[in-house]
């Protein structure tokens, strides 16, 4: 009896791995740009949340997505700027502009939030699920593959394209070199702060459009810490999946399972388990992913280290 | 944000430059050194108000009339000021803690969890040992709030030395499970009898720290916490082993050649920044809330993070910034209440205040090489 309950939980399962993935992906493949660079920001957090807000906020105002989705990119572009102008150009410590902006993020979203929404019943519309014909019935994969969101298929897009940045264009090459060999990339020719720019600013509008997946896709509104932590979990990605957008995918996913686990194992009644060893779940499982690849990492050299020519 | 911060600096430039003649002399330099470590932090905190200001005009809201209110919801009586020393006493033990292992270049980021977890272990003692006289119920609980912060926190370095797992990552993770823990513990098996709210049950009156000018809530925590700093400084800059720690978080290479264990000084870090963390804990349940309940911190263990930073990572500087962050989170609740400004306003604040202030630490190193060399 029990097991066969179990069993009927799995399609969902899987369909809510991949759901909860989505955030993870995007914002880990973005981080993968920045740290391979050579700047580790670990503001993706705060970034996230104001996605999360900004596209809530333009959706609900314009309902209208693709404005939401614009509006997101925009902020996730002058965010990474600003997180730019202190580590690359004024080269501050990147983990204390990265607690800096953490913090920023929480106030700044709870502060607009509480001023412009607080006791509304705000509810905006969300990203359309597609649901593929026929196949989408399927028994145990039709849920999982084939009838989800946009923004969760588009990752099946996000990964082959960053890793043809990454590894087929110029620009992915010089990408690497700065974040293995700043000064050799200098002698030849690249602007170590102009790549690094651009790789923070990547990371941060890959991030904030993982905060907007979060409430106009994920769900329909906006909660005060609605990241709840992925934005650091997405760090951990990074470094599990050996800072490539395929590792960065697959980590993800992993991390995804966690989550969904932890969720639906709440949601099952008459366990005698209190929902607080579910809900804890994804977070050992963060330290528990880091604790196994001992000696096994390969950040790039210049990691977190600013660029004195 | 960014303009404002390259305004201020063409300032610091000239004080640079004015000074630099004489760096030869020993004097002039000193004044400089005093100039900076104070100049900068006020001059960090003008910028984030001026900043913040902008961001509440924006918002419809008066800034002038909003700081005044801060101003005077800290400050403004006898009653306010208490208030705002009982906020800025956990901060002020953490703030100093977290000195250490700044200095020791470890980024614990986790002091949330630590004094959740100092927390939990003192209102434990608290409740069920509570028919142990005072005299020795205030230092045992004292002590295993101590323990549960620094337990938490070194596993966090112990997972760094032994796995090389990042402590930032892993210190944010703990804080998760420290919270998430404590919601099961104050629901589940340590809910009060009653069991109407999700809370524990009072500590023992004989567990409770001295309250010394009623009718206020001040308790004796904010001269434990002042003690705690000195203590703190004292270790850092007078003993060999607080040596170690700065020479590792300089140069971990430079450390293991003259011999210093670097491992070791990273749990030893971890170690007393977790327990300062979890002191912070204890006393929170001694001297204010007698109790343990959800979100039983609001955030100071990241407050505390710009507590240290605004002062240097100087534990005797901590002093003057956890009262003033204190002053910031209790006159922000005056704010909200008199001017409708949302409390969380405060994080941004604070994220300004770090920004400011790393800024113009960049520029102090850059012009302090120049001149030396």
């Amino acid at each position: 009896m029990e097991s066969l309950a179990f069993l009927a939980l799995i399609p969902s399962l899987l369909a809510a791995t991949w759901r909860m993935a989505t955030p993870l992906i995007y914002a880990s493949v973005g981080e993968v740009f920045t740290e391979r660079t050579g700047v580790l920001n670990i503001g993706l957090e705060g970034i996230m949340l104001i996605g999360s807000f900004t596209a809530f906020a333009a959706v609900l105002y314009t309902d209208n997505l693709l404005i939401g989705i614009g509006a997101t990119i925009l902020v996730g572009i002058v965010a990474g700027l600003i997180f730019a102008i202190f580590t690359v150009t004024i080269k501050a410590n990147q983990i204390v502009v990265g607690v800096a902006f953490n913090l920023l993020g929480l106030g700044m979203t709870g502060f607009l939030f509480r001023t412009l929404f607080v006791g509304t019943q705000n509810a905006v519309r969300t990203v359309p699920v597609l649901n593929i014909p026929a196949i989408s019935d399927l028994p145990f994969l039709g849920e999982a593959f084939f009838r989800q969101n946009w923004m969760v298929y588009a990752t099946l897009i996000l990964i082959p394209l960053a890793s043809f940045v990454l590894y087929k264009m110029a620009f992915g090459l010089s990408v690497r070199s700065v974040g293995e060999h700043p000064k050799a990339a200098d002698t030849v020719g690249i602007s170590v702060p102009h790549i690094r720019y651009m790789g923070v600013i990547i990371g941060a509008t890959l991030t904030a459009i993982a905060g907007a997946y979060l409430t106009i896709a994920h769900t329909n509104q906006f909660v005060e810490g609605i990241t709840s932590g992925r934005g650091f979990i997405a760090l951990a990605v990074v470094v599990f999946g050996r800072w490539t957008p395929k590792g960065a995918f697959w980590a993800s996913i992993l991390f995804g399972f966690f989550f969904a686990l932890g969720l639906r194992l709440q949601a099952v009644a008459d366990l005698a388990i209190p929902y607080q060893a579910f809900q804890v779940l994804p977070y050992v499982a963060t330290i528990v992913v880091l604790l196994t690849l001992r000696g096994r990492t390969h950040a790039p050299k210049a990691l977190a280290v600013p660029y004195e020519p | 944000m960014a303009e404002k911060e390259s305004s201020a600096t063409p300032a610091v430039v000239q004080t640079a430059a004015e000074t630099s003649d004489h760096s030869l002399e020993r004097k002039p330099k000193r004044t400089r050194k005093i100039l900076w470590s104070v100049g900068a932090p006020i001059a960090a905190i003008l910028i984030a108000f001026l900043v913040s200001g902008i961001i509440l005009l924006l918002a419809g809201f008066d800034p002038v009339d909003a700081f005044g209110t801060l101003l005077e919801g800290s400050f403004g009586n006898l009653r306010v000021i208490t208030e705002v020393l009982l906020q800025a006493t956990p901060l002020i033990i953490i703030g100093a803690g977290l000195t250490v292992a700044f200095r020791a270049n470890i980024w614990n980021i986790g002091a949330e969890g630590q004094f959740y977890a100092g927390g939990v272990l003192a209102a434990v003692v608290g409740i069920y040992l509570g028919s142990l006289p005072a005299i020795i119920l205030v230092p045992l609980v004292l002590v295993v709030g101590i323990i549960g912060g620094a337990l938490w926190g070194m596993l966090a370095g112990w997972f760094k030395v032994r796995f090389g797992a990042s402590e930032i990552v892993t210190t944010i993770m703990l804080n998760y499970i420290a919270i998430i823990t404590t919601g099961y513990l104050v629901t589940g098996p340590l809910i009060e009898e009653a069991g109407k709210f999700p809370q524990t049950a009072q500590i023992s009156e004989a567990a409770r720290l001295y309250r010394f000018l009623p009718p206020t809530r001040l308790h004796i925590g904010i001269i434990i916490a002042i003690l705690v700093a000195v203590a703190i400084w004292v270790f850092l800059f007078k003993t060999s082993s607080g040596y170690a720690v700065r020479v590792v978080g300089h140069n971990p290479e430079t450390a293991r050649y003259a011999g210093i264990n670097v491992n070791r000084n990273i749990l030893l870090a971890m170690g007393i920044s977790g327990g300062a963390a979890g002191l912070a804990g204890a006393i929170q349940v001694m001297g204010l809330t007698f109790r343990l309940y959800q979100q039983f911190s609001p955030g100071y263990g990241f407050t505390a993070i710009a507590v240290a930073l605004l002062a240097n990572n100087n534990p005797l500087g901590v002093i003057f910034s956890g009262i003033l962050f204190g002053a910031l989170r209790s006159g922000s609740e005056v704010m909200q209440i008199s001017a409708g400004i949302p409390s969380v306003m405060v994080f941004t604040i604070q994220g300004l205040v770090i920004l400011s202030v790393v800024t113009f630490g960049v520029y102090r190193m850059k012009y302090a090489n120049r001149s030396g060399g």
